[in-house]
C-alpha cells in the first residue's frame, strides 16, 4: 500500500465521493444543524470522532464475525457498536465543555441515527479495506461532512439578512443551496485517479 | 398511556401518515433514502415498500413488547429490534433479486438508521395498542412510498425519459442528466416541497377570506 493510494482514499472520501452531497449520508443533521457556523463546526468536529472510533471497531468486529463465520450479525454488532460510542462521547463532552454540552444538545444523541457513520462502517466493509486505509478513509469522510456542514452553515447565515420569498424559506431554500453545492463538488470528479 | 384513550379513530390513525403528517414532506424525515435511491421510479417503490415492512414490523414488535423495556435502555432496544427486520429485509431483496439488491446497495442496511422508524417507535408505538401502531405504521409506510415515488417518477421522466421502464418520449429524447445526478435529487425534492409550501399558503389565504366575507355579511344583516 503505497502513500499515493491513502492520500486517494482520502480525496475521494473527502471531495470526490463527498458523503452528505453525492452519497446522500447525513442529511437529518446537515438539514437540522447547518443554522449557525459555530454549532456546524463543533457537530462536525464531534462527527469525526465518532466516525474515527466506530470505524476502528467495525474493522476489528468485522474480523471477527468472519472469523465465527456469522456475517448476518454484521449490521446488528455496528449499529450497537455506534450507539455505545455515541454515547462515550456524549459523557466526554459533558464532563470536559458543558458549554458545548449544552449547544450540542438533542443532536449529539442523533448522532446515532446519522447514516453517515454506518454508511461509513458498512463502505470500508464491502470495500475490504485494511486498517490503516480504514482509518484514512474514516478521517476523510469525517472531513468532507464537516466541509459540507460548515460550507452550507456559512450560506445559511447570509441568507438571513437577504430578502427570500416566503414561499423558499426554510428547508426549501437548504436544498436549494445543498443542490448548488452538490453541483459544485462534482467538479472535484477529475481528481480521482 | 393516556395516549391510547384518546377519540382518534383506527382509520385517523392510518390517514394522518398519508397528508396530514406525511413523513418526508410535513415532517422532513428520513431524508438519506429518499434522495439516494430516488433516482428511477423502480427503484424508488423497491425501498419505500421495504422501508414499510420494517416500519409495520417494527412497531409491531415495539408496541406489543412496550409494558417491558426500560426507560433508559428504549433506544437502544428498538434499534435492535429495527436492526433484525433489516437484516431480513436485506436477504430477501437479494433472494428476489439481485440486479435491484445492487442498485439499492447499502442503503438497504441504511434503513436501519432511517429516523422515520425510529422516531415512529419512539413517538407512537411505544405509547400505543399493537391494532393502533401497526394501523400507523401502514400509514406512514404508504405516506413514505408515496413521498417516494414522488421524486422517483419526476426524476425518472426528466432524467432518462422514461417511467417504471417504459419510454415516454420519441426517439430523439434527450436525457437531462442532472435529474439522474445527486444535484437533481436535492433540487427535486425541493421543488416538490416549494409545492406544498405553496399549498399550505393558498389554503391558510383560501381560510382567512371567507371568514372576512362572513363578518361583512354579518354587518351587512345588521344594517
Amino acid at each position: 500500500m503505497t502513500e499515493e493510494a491513502l492520500w486517494t482514499t482520502f480525496l475521494n472520501a473527502c471531495l470526490i465521493n463527498n458523503f452528505v452531497l453525492a452519497y446522500f449520508l447525513g442529511i437529518c443533521p446537515f438539514l437540522g444543524v447547518s443554522g449557525k457556523l459555530a454549532t456546524a463546526s463543533r457537530m462536525g468536529g464531534a462527527v469525526i470522532f465518532v466516525m474515527l472510533v466506530s470505524s476502528v471497531c467495525a474493522y476489528g468486529i468485522n474480523l471477527g464475525l468472519n472469523a465465527i463465520d456469522a456475517p448476518y450479525l454484521r449490521l446488528i454488532s455496528f449499529i450497537a457498536v455506534i450507539a455505545s460510542t455515541v454515547q462515550l462521547v456524549e459523557m466526554f463532552i459533558k464532563k470536559v465543555s458543558p458549554a458545548l454540552f449544552r449547544t450540542l444538545g438533542i443532536f449529539l444523541p442523533l448522532i446515532t441515527t446519522n447514516c453517515a457513520i454506518l454508511g461509513l462502517a458498512l463502505f470500508q466493509t464491502n470495500k475490504g479495506y485494511g486498517f490503516i486505509q480504514c482509518v484514512v478513509y474514516a478521517l476523510g469522510a469525517g472531513a468532507g461532512f464537516t466541509l459540507a456542514l460548515v460550507l452550507i452553515a456559512g450560506l445559511r447565515e447570509k441568507l438571513e439578512l437577504a430578502a427570500v420569498p416566503d414561499v423558499v424559506k426554510g428547508t426549501a431554500m437548504t436544498l436549494i443551496l445543498a443542490g448548488i453545492l452538490s453541483i459544485m463538488f462534482m467538479g472535484f470528479g477529475g481528481l480521482g485517479g | 398511556m393516556s395516549f391510547s384513550e384518546n377519540p382518534t379513530s383506527g382509520t385517523d390513525e392510518f390517514i394522518k401518515g398519508l397528508w396530514r403528517e406525511n413523513p418526508v414532506f410535513v415532517q422532513v424525515l428520513g431524508m438519506c433514502p429518499v434522495l439516494a435511491v430516488s433516482n428511477t421510479a423502480r427503484n424508488a417503490l423497491a425501498m419505500g415498500l421495504a422501508t414499510m415492512f420494517v416500519l409495520v414490523m417494527s412497531n409491531l414488535v415495539v408496541s406489543s413488547v412496550r409494558r417491558w423495556i426500560p426507560k433508559q435502555v428504549r433506544i437502544a432496544t428498538f434499534i435492535l429490534i429495527i436492526a433484525t427486520f433489516v437484516t431480513v429485509v436485506d436477504y430477501v431483496i437479494a433472494a428476489i433479486s439481485l440486479e435491484l439488491y445492487r442498485a439499492l446497495g447499502a442503503f438497504i442496511s441504511l434503513i436501519v438508521v432511517n429516523c422515520v422508524i425510529l422516531g415512529r417507535a419512539e413517538a407512537f408505538a411505544s405509547k400505543n395498542t399493537i391494532g393502533r401502531s401497526v394501523l400507523d405504521g401502514l400509514g406512514m409506510g404508504v405516506g413514505f412510498v408515496f413521498a417516494l415515488l414522488c421524486l422517483g417518477a419526476v426524476r425518472e421522466i426528466f432524467g432518462s425519459g422514461t417511467l417504471f421502464g417504459v419510454q415516454l418520449f420519441h426517439d430523439g429524447f434527450q436525457g437531462w442528466v442532472m435529474m439522474i445526478l445527486p444535484s437533481g435529487g436535492f433540487f427535486t425534492l425541493a421543488a416538490w416541497l416549494l409545492f406544498f409550501n405553496w399549498l399550505k399558503k393558498r389554503k391558510e389565504a383560501r381560510e382567512v377570506t371567507p371568514k372576512l366575507e362572513l363578518v361583512g355579511q354579518a354587518k351587512r344583516g345588521v344594517a
